[in-house]
């Protein structure tokens, strides 16, 4: 039996060896195994933190029994959520309108300077973007120190009188917008900038040519050659303003009253600091369907757009 | 061909050891003989207050011929509390590691029964006080030993001159170094006139409302003077009574004189507060003064640090305790007991109290009169009343006696600070006791 079933054998091994050979010339299985190192990193350091964070979400507060959506629900009765869903939508929404706008005007001063000094420009102003924003919001904290702001100090002979940067509630979310804004229009500016630079002169001379003023060029030039951009660059920075901790944690650490606690200080200050890992898992969940339901609409738009080009 | 699976536990395991190992690590090497045992201890502000609890411990491991190995970890950036959270999770970490104030309750069902090294060491050192007992001893059982590393009271530190001249009030004389205070008339409404007097005279006293653990330890001795508990032992709520409004009345009275600023402050603003000389009172264990010490002196000349003022319920005065604890994973618990006898011995103690300056504060009733506290200066005998020494003021936490899970949450999310401070803003009492109880509600769940 066995010399019958060898010949076989050896012909499914060469059989077997050839189409092993034939996979790996095939070049998606070579970009596959070059990208494996990474596809592992991923799964090790996001599918598997991610998972276990909604596992733990759908624990009860002791983590001794499973309670399905026990822990959302629970959260829908709770005003300080609420105060929280408030806070980071206004956080998230507003900084990243004004990094988007103030990211553009600064892309075109930026694109109207003369080459030769142009990248010194570029770098000076994406220095707030590069400090770690920890250390930056460092910085920011003294200059809005409750006691002794340098900021206070610098507007009083002004004739301000003392502005509680972080004690009043209003006061202490605009300081935190502002120090977000301050770190992330940066970002904005160079993919803008980046985006001005790919749009054809000659559309800008057709433009001339039709008698043109400088909003129309903008309205039916610039932004309709900069629209995926503009889309991906909101989306990822409202991705990563909704997630943000260490600007609040810093500055004002939820304070004062809630009013500036956003999803990741306030499931921090639960979850951590408070003793209930399940809930402050759940609070860090929340914006995860509704961000995924914005990426997939804008992606969707951007790929629209692609395949009409 | 056997197959090995990483289980979820044994991953959890492996990511909390390594960010075990990145704490910085000096080694403390024993013979041996009686195995090992490792310790995560938390990192003392006071420089070189390491070096005692060090030396105690290679002492013992020489002696028992253990082998050592010390972590220091900070508290900085909660990364102590998230180190006892992930070694929590993987059921795997220091045999004795350092347990801040809630933490020995929240991990109650992890942690080995003390009761063998407890009840001895009382025997031995006196009572401990009540707020050790509420904090460290769960349903009859020791669940943590109190450290004296890291334990403090957070009670006044005054200017002299200032409370002398704006306040009319002699607080040495009031707290006398070497002998009981005379304190009889530091009451509630004597504290609430000399913050007037202060804050008029443009020194007012710095105590904050936010949500840190100076501003809440301060407000839950406060309400305690009033007799004002939110919720009561058995768990129930009791945030619409007389004396929790009695106590909002007079923060109200009270946030008038404090800086503007205070909702913003953390624990670093009434430090800075003293020892920019602007204040004439914090509410602080003594690392303001030494920290005033070293780079206003002239500031620290003129501190003492002294007791609580009494209220209608009587005198207390904020506790914050450390603790030793060993997970029920502990690989030597045993070594790890013997380690914790050591180290409460009025010997070991009193080295540790020496080293920190005075600021560590042991949680036995013999022990409140080391000679550190009589003889540190400027001015001589500044630290005398620190540790409660004439057991005048109850030493307390905030959110006591409440359950320890509802306790927690009322404490780290500063319900009392912030219930202050939304009434004192205009906020209607009703509406601010309704507030406060449907947040406790929640903290009810299970």
């Amino acid at each position: 039996m066995a010399d019958v079933a060898a010949p076989n054998s050896i012909a499914a091994m060469g059989d077997s060896r050839s189409s092993l050979h034939k996979l790996m010339q095939r070049k998606s299985t070579v970009a596959f195994l070059m990208a494996l190192p990474l596809i592992l990193l991923i799964l090790i350091l996001v599918a598997y933190p991610a998972g276990y964070a909604v596992y733990l979400a759908m624990l009860n507060k002791g983590m001794t029994r499973f309670v399905g959506f026990g822990n959302f629900e629970f959260l829908f009765t709770r005003d300080t959520f609420w105060l929280v869903v408030y806070q980071s939508c206004l956080f998230a929404i507003t900084a990243v309108i004004f990094k988007a706008i103030i990211g553009f005007v600064v892309a075109h001063f930026v694109h109207n300077i003369p080459s030769k000094g142009q990248r010194k420009w570029r770098g000076m102003l994406l220095v707030p973007w590069v400090i770690p924003p920890a250390m930056s919001t460092l910085a920011w904290l003294w200059l809005f120190d409750p006691s002794y702001s340098a900021i206070n100090y610098l507007l009083e002979p002004l004739g301000v009188g003392r502005i509680p940067w972080t004690g009043e509630a209003g006061w202490a979310r605009f300081s935190v917008i502002l120090v977000n804004v301050w770190i992330g229009a940066p970002f904005f500016m160079i993919m803008y900038l980046a985006a001005l630079k790919s749009v054809p002169e000659q559309l800008y001379e057709a433009a001339a040519i039709d008698g043109a003023t400088w909003w129309q060029r903008i309205w039916f030039v610039t932004l309709p050659m900069m629209r995926n951009i503009i889309a991906i660059t909101a989306l990822f920075s409202l991705i990563v303003t909704f997630a943000n901790f260490d600007i609040v944690r810093v500055l004002t650490a939820g304070g004062p009253l809630n009013s500036t606690h956003i999803f990741g200080t306030w499931a921090f200050r639960v979850g951590i600091e408070g003793g209930d890992i399940p809930l402050g898992a759940s609070v860090s969940l929340f914006m995860v369907p509704i961000l995924a339901v914005a990426a997939t609409f804008i992606l969707r738009d951007i790929t629209k757009r692609g395949s009409e080009v | 061909m056997a197959s090995r699976k990483v289980s979820r536990r044994r991953f959890v395991a492996g990511t909390a050891a390594l960010s075990t190992a990145m704490v910085a690590a000096p080694f403390v090497r024993g013979a041996y003989a009686a195995g090992k045992l490792s310790l995560g201890l938390w990192d003392h502000w006071v420089p070189g207050a390491n070096k005692a609890s060090e030396a105690l411990i290679k002492q013992w491991a020489d002696k028992e011929k253990v082998e050592v190995s010390l972590d220091y970890i900070t508290s900085q950036g909660n990364k102590l509390l998230l180190t006892t959270a992930a070694e929590s999770q993987a059921k795997s970490g220091h045999d004795v590691l350092s347990f801040s104030t809630w933490l020995p309750s929240r991990y109650a069902d992890q942690l080995v029964s003390m009761n063998d090294v407890m009840e001895p060491l009382i025997k031995q050192n006196g009572a401990v006080n009540a707020t050790v007992e509420y904090l460290g001893k769960v349903g009859g059982k020791w669940l943590a030993v109190p450290s004296t590393i890291g334990s403090q009271i957070k009670g006044p530190c005054s200017r002299i001159d200032l409370m002398k001249q704006l306040a009319g009030i002699d607080v040495q004389a009031m707290y006398p170094a070497g002998s009981p205070p005379k304190a009889d008339a530091w009451t509630f409404d004597a504290f609430l006139k000399a913050a007037e007097a202060c804050h008029k005279g443009g020194h007012p006293f710095g105590i904050g409302l936010g949500t840190t653990s100076d501003s809440v330890d301060t407000a839950g001795a406060l309400f305690h003077g009033f007799g004002a508990q939110l919720v009561n032992a058995k768990g129930d709520i009791t945030v619409k009574s007389d004396n929790v409004r009695k106590a909002l009345d007079y923060y109200k009275r009270l946030m008038a004189f404090l800086p503007e600023d205070a909702p913003a402050w953390d624990d670093a603003s009434n430090n800075k507060w003293l020892v920019s000389g602007k204040g004439a009172m914090i509410m602080n264990p003594p690392s303001a003064w030494a920290v005033a010490k070293r780079d206003a002196p002239k500031v620290a000349e003129q501190l003492w640090t002294h007791g609580f003022p009494a209220g209608p319920a009587g005198r207390y005065a904020p506790f914050l305790p450390f603790f030793w604890g060993t997970w029920n994973f502990s690989k030597n618990q045993s070594a790890a007991k013997s380690l914790m006898v050591f180290l409460s011995q009025a010997s070991s103690a009193e080295k540790m109290v020496e080293a920190s300056g005075g600021y560590d504060l042991p949680a036995f009733a013999n022990f409140t009169t080391f000679k550190t506290w009589a003889e540190e200066a400027p001015p001589k005998g500044t630290l005398f009343s620190y540790p409660n020494p004439y057991n005048h003021q109850v030493l307390s936490i905030a959110a006591a006696p409440a359950p320890h899970k509802i306790a927690e949450q009322i404490y780290t999310q500063a319900i009392q600070t912030q219930m202050v401070v939304r009434y004192a803003k205009g906020e209607a009492m009703d509406k601010t006791l309704d507030w406060a109880a449907k947040e406790i509600e929640g903290f009810s769940r299970n």
